[in-house]
């Protein structure tokens, strides 16, 4: 074990409950931000706080005949995975846990993620939610090998899949500079595991929300919060990734690692609100024609980089 | 409680996987219930091996090694599968394995 | 020789254990099919958690997204081809329902009798200090063979699983004189022909 993980500085229950916190923060970040891009800043701090206490208090709507038990375990496990994952994002320079397989760690949460929507999807016994569902099954056959090859090269040029060993590769070079391919493609990735922006299709207004047309109340909190703050997680998981996490000059790390994951927020929200959302037929063919390519040929870029010393 | 102990109760979670999925494999009629079946019983393999390699072995890989095998046979037997399904519903509309016994002495 | 794991460990893998096995009765015996395949799901993630506490963190999390992916796309297949997708009526279909139960449980008696008979060795091992590590210098090294011939095998896969699968040549895709400019597909794709 090459340095003390969160659980092993705090004591386990302080250090998951701090995580936890982060990650609700992040969530709330992430919703404060595109609620500043969408309508120019009136109130997005107090909005997200609003509209999560109002549907805490909503009644719940149901369906004819819903699948109450897959219902139910699909809106739950999508915030759920969301702190999992985050539990191997560094947060002030340590990893809640820290095992040997870190970034495949960060991919298994959102892999679980194919089955927590279609089952979000799957439960209400409704047509246009159990569309979005198979409409977020395409997309996750166009993101899913880019993004794990883009997870790959990182730890590839590090020699671990430890995050924080990532982290203290990049002490000299941030990633980003050698493989701006595999950063480009994670964060798009993101947004399109947490079917956000330009990937929305799952919840297009085309099928009356998809997957969340049918949530109400508690279950659809769950819903946008674990899209929120899966998003803040795989912001602060790029920044540690491929920005060199908490490597700057004057200011302490944590706060480095704050500010960079807050401009991947900002620049994810910007550029995502201003796309049009994207058809799964369509982004299943670039993904598989063009990314995949792109993706394997930047890992080898950065292979070969790693036999030539460059990274040592 | 030894580590003998815990080896055997966790080979014993494995054969009850390979009986369950045995049963499963050899009863249901439809071809994808079927692979459902041969999933589980590939799903006791991969307990086994990796209770094999903690208890029996830990200092080799070969046993890691095996539960990656399992692994992939698993993802050759989904993807042949479905093809197989697709391509026999294409040709006669079955779906069930009582239906395709061609190849039945 | 005492056991490694911690007391917390092996509940956690008992528990963990009769969950799989539960999980995997539910998948025959319940009637909606999208439960069949997540009670399968549920079977595989303890199987993931029993591997997790015996240290194999790299194939845990390895069969966790696998099987996760795999799941999702053969519910798919579930709910296509199963005359019964959501359960709402009760419906059994099952061939030889009393062979196939004798045969099961007779693999599981011979197993367990095998299981608890033999002599297992019991002596000191020495643990390698990263399980992932010993994999990977594994695949890269002493077992790269099997590595390579696993790496065909799926490329093999592929190309007859979509052989198999699709039913359009490229005739139907360009005329039968082949002299087509742009194929006919019912789904146009994302990029420009």
């Amino acid at each position: 074990m090459p340095e003390q993980t969160l659980a092993e500085a705090w004591g386990s229950a302080p250090a998951v409950l701090a995580v936890v916190a982060v990650g609700l923060v992040l969530g709330l970040v992430v919703a404060g931000v595109d609620r500043a891009v969408v309508s120019g800043g009136s109130g997005a701090a107090v909005e997200p706080i609003r509209s999560s206490a109002r549907l805490l208090l909503e009644q719940r709507r149901t369906t004819l005949a819903p699948d109450r038990l897959l219902w139910r375990l699909g809106g739950t496990a999508v915030p759920v995975l969301a702190l999992l994952s985050l539990a191997v994002v560094p947060i002030g320079g340590r990893t809640l846990w820290s095992t040997s397989a870190d970034l495949v760690w960060f991919n298994a949460m959102e892999a679980l993620l194919w089955a927590a929507v279609w089952l979000v999807g799957w439960g209400p016994n409704a047509v246009h939610a159990v569309t979005g569902g198979y409409r977020f099954l395409a997309q996750g056959l166009a993101y899913e090998l880019p993004l794990m090859f883009a997870l790959i090269t990182a730890g590839l040029a590090a020699g671990s899949l430890r995050t924080t060993d990532v982290v203290a590769a990049q002490q000299d070079l941030w990633f980003v500079v050698t493989m701006p391919v595999a950063f480009v493609v994670f964060v798009a990735g993101a947004a399109a595991f947490a079917f956000w922006g330009p990937f929305a299709a799952p919840t297009a207004a085309d099928i009356a929300g998809g997957v969340s047309s049918e949530l109400s109340g508690v279950d659809r909190l769950l819903v946008e919060a674990g899209r929120a703050i899966f998003l803040g997680a795989s912001a602060a998981m790029a920044a540690a990734l491929f920005l060199g996490g908490g490597s700057g000059p004057w200011l302490p790390g944590p706060l480095w690692h704050l500010l960079k994951t807050l401009a991947v927020v900002a620049a994810l929200v910007w550029i995502g609100r201003r796309l049009p959302v994207l058809r799964p037929d369509r982004t299943v063919e670039v993904g598989w024609m063009v990314l995949v390519p792109l993706t394997l040929l930047q890992a080898l870029v950065v292979a070969v980089l790693v036999l030539t010393g460059f990274y040592a | 409680m030894t580590s003998e102990l815990v080896l055997q109760l966790l080979l014993t979670v494995a054969a009850a996987l390979v009986g369950v999925g045995l049963y499963g494999a050899l009863s249901q009629q439809s071809i994808v219930m079927v692979m459902m079946g041969l999933e589980l019983v590939l799903g006791g393999v991969l307990l086994a091996g990796g209770a094999a390699w903690f208890f029996l072995a830990p200092e080799l890989p070969d046993a890691q090694m095996l539960v990656v095998v399992a692994l992939v046979v698993m993802a050759v037997e989904m993807a042949m599968g479905f093809a197989v399904t697709i391509a026999i519903y294409r040709a006669r509309q079955v779906d069930m394995v009582d239906m395709a016994t061609d190849l039945s002495g | 020789m005492l056991s490694d794991l911690s007391g917390w460990a092996i509940a956690a893998v008992t528990v963990l254990g009769v969950l799989s096995v539960a999980s995997g009765i539910a998948v025959f015996v319940v009637d909606s099919m999208a439960r069949a395949t997540f009670a399968l799901l549920g079977s595989f993630l303890a199987v993931a958690g029993v591997l997790l506490a015996l240290d194999l963190v790299y194939l845990a999390v390895v069969t966790a997204l696998m099987m996760t992916i795999e799941m999702a796309i053969m519910v798919v297949f579930m709910l296509m081809f199963m005359m019964n997708p959501a359960g709402l009526m009760p419906m059994t279909m099952v061939h030889n329902a009393r062979g196939s139960a004798v045969l099961g449980a007779g693999a599981f008696v011979v197993l367990v009798l095998g299981i608890w008979l033999i002599d297992w060795p019991t002596r000191d091992v020495s643990r390698p200090p990263d399980s992932t590590r010993q994999l990977g210098e594994a695949i890269m090294g002493s077992h790269m063979l099997v590595m390579l011939l696993i790496g065909i095998a799926l490329f093999a896969t592929i190309l007859a699983g979509t052989v198999l699968a699709t039913a359009r040549g490229r005739y139907d895709r360009f005329g039968s004189g082949l002299d087509a400019q742009q194929p006919a597909d019912p789904v146009p794709g994302g990029l420009p022909r």
